[in-house]
């Protein structure tokens, strides 16, 4: 079973040459920690920087640079500033290659949930609704079940969307998904865990073709 | 040039009065209006609506309006950090609409730019589309959504000019410049009010147009939300 660090770095093997990504808060932004650095590659926070650099040495933060998730950060050399408007410009104009953010749930279909529980929790959508119905290629981090134990990868979401078939792979503690005709499809499996497990803790649709490689690091 | 300096955070907030609605730039703390809030909260103005991202944390930003029950609805795209918020909206006292960041983005901009309305894909297939006219394009569904129509726009900028241009200090910007010129007056405060003619021409970000009255902020605490850092 991945911890959360694994998973932001498995996920980093999708980060490619040449790639402008959004990093959602939570588990996405560790996945800058792991991005090989021979490739080229620009982090984009949509409060308004392209370039986004690791976080300030201790004494020089700047509370007038942060992230998306109200965090300190640093800009990188050749590193932009814009407005709001102009940072969903290039997320609703699909000028952001990847897109990796969090859920709550998602369903076999691609719908993702991650902003409400209704009467419970409301913390709002941020930029993820604009950013889930535009990008082309979007990425979800996320625990395979819940705190009790039940599943987040479902039939159908209980939660309200966030946005509607839009999801294109997930990774899991436990495994590697795409979502492909209205189901999952199992790619690997984290180390240690078995496909029996995997299914386990799937409630929607799994398709399982195959022997299913364990993940590499 | 036409001169857009006001003496004081009073007379730049002279006119905002209950019922109103303001547009506040910031996202969390950072870049937000600080003296025109306490202002806000020293006037005691009640049953405003707010448009802002967010709604600050308990004890700083909008919070302190929260605090004294001054807002009667907030239109935000994230409001996570903010417990009396929380509570506020769950109990049903205070009314909030939260809607797309990129959506609130392009609704201040629409109403800068005397575009009344237009279609974007986010939301669609969610709450947020509820009740709200959709239509197809290029094969994908697109919501309408509307211009905001405000009559304060509150934003803080890090260099200003008499003449009302602004400049911006890195992601202090985000919703500051789209605010401006999308409310009937567009209050500026700057930590650094300098002649017109001092600023590059080439360098400023908001033409003085768009700003009503401009001022110098008194003190800027400008307190970090989440202070990370690393190690040497």
């Amino acid at each position: 079973m991945l911890d959360k660090n694994q998973i932001a770095q498995r996920i980093a093997q999708e980060v490619k040459e040449g790639y402008y990504v959004n990093l959602g808060i939570g588990i996405p932004t560790l996945v800058a920690n792991f991005v090989r650095d021979d490739i080229q590659v620009e982090f984009q926070s949509e409060n308004g920087i392209l370039g986004m650099g690791p976080f300030p040495f201790d004494g020089e933060e700047d509370a007038d640079l942060i992230n998306a998730g109200k965090q300190t950060i640093t800009a990188l050399k050749g590193a932009s500033y814009f407005d709001s408007a102009t940072s969903f410009s290039m997320i609703r104009g699909q000028h952001v290659d990847l897109t990796i953010l969090g859920a709550m749930e998602v369903s076999q279909n691609g719908d993702i949930a991650n902003w409400k529980i209704p009467g419970k929790m409301v913390k709002g959508m941020g930029g993820a609704m604009d950013l889930v119905a535009s990008a082309d290629n979007i990425i979800v981090a996320m625990m395979h079940t819940n705190r009790a134990g039940q599943s987040k990868v479902l039939k159908q979401c209980s939660l309200p969307l966030t946005g509607v078939n839009c999801v294109k792979k997930i990774v899991s503690n436990l495994a590697v998904l795409e979502v492909v005709d209205g189901k999952f499809k199992l790619l690997e499996r984290a180390p240690g865990v078995s496909v029996s497990e995997i299914q386990e803790a799937t409630q929607g649709e799994l398709i399982i073709d195959g022997v299913i490689p364990e993940m590499i690091f | 040039m036409i001169n857009k300096t006001v003496a004081n955070v009073q007379a730049a907030c002279k006119g905002a009065t209950d019922g109103m609605t303001f547009m506040l730039g910031g996202f969390g703390l950072c870049g937000i209006p600080e003296n025109a809030i306490a202002e806000l909260v020293r006037l005691d103005i009640k049953n405003v609506t707010c448009i802002s991202n967010n709604a600050g944390v308990d004890d700083f930003g909008l919070g302190l309006l929260l605090q004294k029950r001054q807002i009667k609805k907030m239109i935000s795209s994230y409001v996570g950090e903010n417990a009396e918020f929380e509570r506020q909206m769950l109990s049903g006292e205070l009314e909030v609409e939260l809607i797309p960041q990129g959506t609130l983005a392009q609704r201040c901009l629409a109403a800068q730019s005397g575009v009344p309305a237009f279609y974007t894909p986010a939301g669609f297939g969610t709450e947020v589309g509820q009740g709200k006219e959709s239509r197809e394009f290029d094969g994908k569904m697109h919501l309408l959504e509307h211009a905001f129509n405000a009559q304060f726009s509150f934003v803080k900028a890090w260099k200003g000019d008499t003449a009302g241009n602004l400049i911006f200090k890195g992601t202090a910007r985000n919703f500051n410049p789209n605010m401006c010129g999308a409310s009937k007056i567009t209050v500026a405060e700057v930590e650094e009010l300098v002649p017109a003619g001092s600023l590059d021409p080439n360098q400023i970000h908001i033409p003085g147009i768009f700003v009503q009255r401009i001022f110098q902020g008194e003190r800027y605490e400008k307190r970090i939300e989440q202070r990370t850092v690393r190690q040497r």
